[in-house]
C-alpha cells in the first residue's frame, strides 16, 4: 500500500497478563481516506483503538501519526489526553459517552475546551470578560452551531443530551469529536443500534466529513452495509492478528476472511457478506 | 378523609382500615420495645455514687400512643397523596405563582440580606445569627465548586477553613499584618493546601476519595493541636486583631470610625461592619462561581462530573482540571476561615472538627448539588432552622433529623433539583435532575 499515510501502526503488541490481545499488528491509514477495521467479536479491534487513542499504553510496537504539515508524532509516547490535544486524534465510544446532563450545545462547547482555555487566558481574561474572550466564545458557539446543523440537531441544541434519541446521540457524539477539529477521527461502531435509514444518513455524514473537512477516518464496524459502502480500505483482524487487508471488494471475496468471520461454513458466510452490499 | 378512600389507590399498595391499623400496631410495638428502656426507665448516679433509677411509664405510654396515632395519620396522608414519584397536576394559577416566586426569590433574598442590619439594628442576636448563616452560605458556595460542579466528594473541607483561619491569626498576631493583607494570603495558602491534597488523591474516586479527604481534614486538625510552638496547640490563638475599615479601627478610640464621623460609638457598628464584610465576601464567591461556570474551566468541571473518560477523549487534562476545582474551593474556604478568625478574635482546633465538614456538605447536598440559590436556602434552613428549634431543647436534634429525612424523601436531589445550562442558542431551559450525574469523585 503506497500513498500518504496519516497513521502507521507498526507491530503493535498489547498484552493483558498472559493474554495477547493484539499481536504484532501493522497497518496504515491513508490521509483523507476512510479505513475500516473489522473482525469477529473479541478480535481485538477496540483494544487497537484504545492503544491509538491513549487509553491503553501498548506493550510494544509503534503508532506514528503524520500531521498535514509532515510532522510525525509517536502516539504511544504521548498518552492520555495529549493525543487529542496535540496530535489531534478524536474518538467516539462503542457505548455512547456524552455528557447527559448538559445540553447538546454545551457538549460541543466542552469539546472546544483547549482552544477556549487559550482564548480565555487560562480563565483570567474570561473572568474579567475581555473582548478577545467574548469574540472567541462567539466563534466557538458558531462552530458548534455549524456542527449541530450538519448532524441535523440544530433544533435540539438546548435540550439535554441525555434526552435525545439513540440515533441522535450517536450523531451528536460524532459532532462533538469533530468540534475538537481532529485530523484523524476514530469511530468505534458508529452504526451500532441504528436502523437502515439512520445508518444511511451516517454514511453520508462520514463521507461529507472526509470530503469537506478532509479528516481521515478510522472506524470499527460490524454493519457491513456501512463498511462496504464507504470504506476506501479495510483491515481484517482475528485473534489479535491481521488476516487480510485491501479494498472492500477484495476483502469480501477473501476466503480467509469469510472463514474467520463466520467459522468454516463458507456458504453461510458468503450469504451474509453479500447481503451487506 | 376515610381510610377506604374513594380515590383510586396504587395497585401494588394495600389500603383499608385493617391494613392501617395493623401497621400502626406494629409501629407502636416497635416503639414500646425501643422506648421502654430509653424512656421508661431512667437511671442516674446517686449522691453516694450508687445507681438510682425510677420509672416513667406515663411518658412511655404517651410516646407509644403518639407513634400509634402518628402512624395512622402518616398512612392516611400517604394514601391521600399517592406514591411519592407520582406526577401531580398543579393548577395553572399555582404554577404561575411558583414560577413568579422562582424568578424573584433570589433578588428578594438579596435585597433582604442588604436590609438585615437596618431592620434588626438593635437585635444583636439576629445580627450574630445572620453573620453565622452568611459564613455557612459562603462555605457552601465554596464547597459547591468541588462537590456540586466537579463532582468530587470532599469530606475534609474544614481543613481549608482551618488553614485560612490560622493563616490570618498567625500572620496578624506574629507579624502585625492587617486583615486586608492577610485575606488574599489566607486564600492563597488554602488553595496551596488544596493543590497539595489534590495531587495524591487524583487517582482515587468515589468512596476512596471521600476517605482520603476525611483523613486530610483530621490530619490538619491534629497538626494544629500538636504543633504547640506555632499554633498554641489546644489553647488556640487569642488576641486576633479585629478588622479595620481600610485602616480605620471600629472602636471607641480617638481615631476610630465613630470619632471620625462625629457620632456616638456603639459596639453594634462593628457587628454591622462584619455583616457587610461577610455579605460582600459571599457575594464575591457567588459571582466568581457563576462566572467560572460559563468559562471553559467551569464547563470542564461539570463535564468531569458527567463523564471523566469522555473528557479525556476530548483532550481535557483531567489532572489539572481536578486540581483547579480543589484549589478554587479551598481558596473560598480560606477566605471564610480568615473572616471567622477576625470575627471571633480567638480560634482553637475545636472549631474545625469533622462536624463542620459534615454540616457544610449537608448544606450543599440539601441545596441541590451545583445550585447557588439552593445552597443559600439550605444554609439558611440548616443554620437558621437549628436556632429556631432551640426552644425544643433536648428534642432539637430529633426534630431536625426528622425534617432532614422528610426533605430527602420528597426532594432527593435537594431543594433546587434542576440544572441551568451555561450557554444556549434559543431557549434557556432547565435540565431535569434525573439526567444530571452526581459524579464519582
Amino acid at each position: 500500500m503506497s500513498g500518504d499515510p496519516i497513521l502507521t501502526v507498526d507491530r503493535l503488541m498489547m498484552r493483558f497478563g498472559g493474554i495477547v490481545a493484539v499481536n504484532e499488528l501493522s497497518f496504515t491509514a491513508e490521509r483523507r481516506k476512510i479505513t475500516a477495521l473489522i473482525g469477529p467479536n473479541g478480535a481485538g479491534k477496540t483494544t487497537v483503538f484504545n492503544c491509538i487513542t491513549g487509553f491503553y499504553r501498548p506493550s510494544g510496537g509503534a503508532i506514528r501519526l503524520t500531521n498535514d504539515d509532515g510532522r510525525t508524532m509517536q502516539l504511544e509516547r504521548l498518552g492520555d489526553f495529549r493525543i487529542t490535544k496535540q496530535a489531534k486524534v478524536a474518538r467516539t465510544f462503542q457505548n455512547i459517552r456524552l455528557f447527559p446532563g448538559m445540553t447538546a450545545l454545551e457538549n460541543l462547547m466542552v469539546a472546544q475546551h483547549n482552544a477556549l482555555m487559550r482564548a480565555s487566558g487560562l480563565t483570567l481574561l474570561g473572568l474579567i470578560g475581555a473582548p478577545s474572550w467574548r469574540a472567541a466564545e462567539e466563534r466557538a458557539i458558531e462552530l458548534a452551531r455549524t456542527w449541530l446543523d450538519r448532524v441535523g440537531l440544530l433544533s435540539r441544541a438546548d435540550d439535554a443530551a441525555g434526552n435525545l434519541a439513540y440515533g441522535d446521540q450517536r450523531r451528536l457524539e460524532i459532532a462533538r469529536a469533530m468540534c475538537t477539529e481532529p485530523v484523524l477521527l476514530c469511530l468505534d461502531e458508529p452504526a451500532a443500534g441504528l436502523n437502515a435509514r439512520e445508518s444511511g444518513g451516517l454514511n453520508e455524514l462520514l463521507l461529507s466529513i472526509r470530503n469537506e473537512q478532509g479528516t481521515s477516518i478510522l472506524l470499527i464496524e460490524h454493519d457491513m452495509s456501512v463498511v462496504m459502502e464507504i470504506s476506501d480500505h479495510v483491515v481484517v483482524m482475528d485473534y489479535g492478528v491481521k488476516i487480510a487487508e485491501g479494498s472492500p471488494q477484495a476483502v469480501r471475496d477473501d476466503p480467509k476472511v469469510i472463514a474467520a468471520y463466520l467459522g468454516a461454513d463458507e456458504e453461510e458466510a458468503i450469504a451474509v457478506m453479500e447481503s451487506g452490499t | 378523609m376515610s381510610a377506604t378512600s374513594a380515590r383510586p389507590s396504587h395497585a401494588a399498595q394495600p389500603s383499608g382500615s385493617a391494613f392501617i391499623l395493623k401497621k400502626a400496631l406494629i409501629s407502636a410495638a416497635v416503639a414500646l420495645v425501643l422506648f421502654s428502656l430509653m424512656i421508661g426507665i431512667r437511671t442516674e448516679a446517686g449522691p453516694q455514687g450508687g445507681l438510682i433509677y425510677w420509672t416513667r411509664f406515663g411518658d412511655l405510654a404517651a410516646l407509644v400512643g403518639t407513634v400509634f396515632g402518628g402512624s395512622i395519620i402518616i398512612e392516611l396522608l400517604r394514601q391521600w397523596w399517592g406514591p411519592v414519584d407520582k406526577e401531580h397536576i398543579v393548577p395553572k394559577p399555582v404554577q404561575a405563582a411558583m414560577s413568579f416566586a422562582g424568578r424573584w426569590l433570589a433578588p428578594a433574598l438579596l435585597v433582604f440580606a442588604f436590609l438585615v442590619p437596618v431592620i434588626f439594628y438593635n437585635q444583636r442576636y439576629i445580627l450574630d445569627l445572620s453573620i453565622l448563616v452568611l459564613t455557612y452560605v459562603m462555605l457552601g458556595w465554596g464547597l459547591n465548586v468541588v462537590v456540586g460542579l466537579a463532582g468530587l466528594l470532599d469530606l475534609g473541607y474544614v481543613a481549608f477553613y482551618a488553614v485560612g483561619a490560622y493563616s490570618y491569626a498567625l500572620l496578624a498576631t506574629n507579624f502585625g499584618l492587617s486583615f486586608w493583607v492577610c485575606l488574599p494570603l489566607a486564600g492563597i495558602l488554602a488553595a496551596f493546601w488544596g493543590v497539595l491534597l489534590g495531587f495524591p488523591v487524583l487517582r482515587l474516586r468515589g468512596d476512596y476519595l471521600a476517605i482520603v479527604t476525611l483523613a486530610f481534614g483530621e490530619i490538619i486538625r491534629l497538626v494544629i493541636i500538636n504543633w504547640q510552638s506555632l499554633t498554641g496547640g489546644p489553647n488556640g490563638v487569642s488576641g486576633i486583631p479585629r478588622p479595620t475599615l481600610f485602616g480605620i479601627p471600629l472602636d471607641n478610640s480617638d481615631d476610630g470610625l465613630a470619632a471620625k464621623l462625629g457620632i456616638d460609638f456603639s459596639p453594634t457598628h462593628r457587628i454591622v461592619f462584619l455583616f457587610y464584610l461577610i455579605l460582600a465576601m459571599a457575594l464575591l464567591t457567588n459571582w466568581v462561581t457563576i462566572r467560572l461556570r460559563r468559562l471553559p474551566i467551569g464547563r470542564a468541571w461539570e463535564a468531569l462530573r458527567e463523564d471523566e473518560v469522555a473528557c479525556r477523549a476530548l483532550g481535557i487534562n483531567v489532572t489539572t482540571t481536578k486540581l483547579t476545582a480543589f484549589a478554587t474551593g479551598a481558596m473560598f474556604g480560606g477566605f471564610a476561615g480568615a473572616f471567622f478568625a477576625t470575627r471571633q478574635g480567638f480560634i482553637s482546633p475545636e472549631s474545625f472538627t469533622f462536624q463542620e465538614s459534615a454540616l457544610v456538605l449537608a448544606i450543599v447536598v440539601l441545596g441541590g448539588m451545583g445550585s447557588q440559590l439552593g445552597v443559600a436556602l439550605a444554609a439558611l434552613t440548616m443554620i437558621g432552622g437549628f436556632e429556631l428549634f432551640r426552644g425544643f431543647d433536648q428534642y432539637r436534634m430529633l426534630v431536625f433529623g426528622i425534617a432532614m429525612v422528610l426533605l430527602m424523601i420528597w426532594r432527593p436531589r435537594g431543594l433546587i433539583g434542576h440544572r441551568a445550562p451555561t450557554v444556549f442558542l434559543e431557549r434557556n431551559q432547565a435540565i431535569s435532575s434525573d439526567l444530571v450525574k452526581e459524579g464519582h469523585g
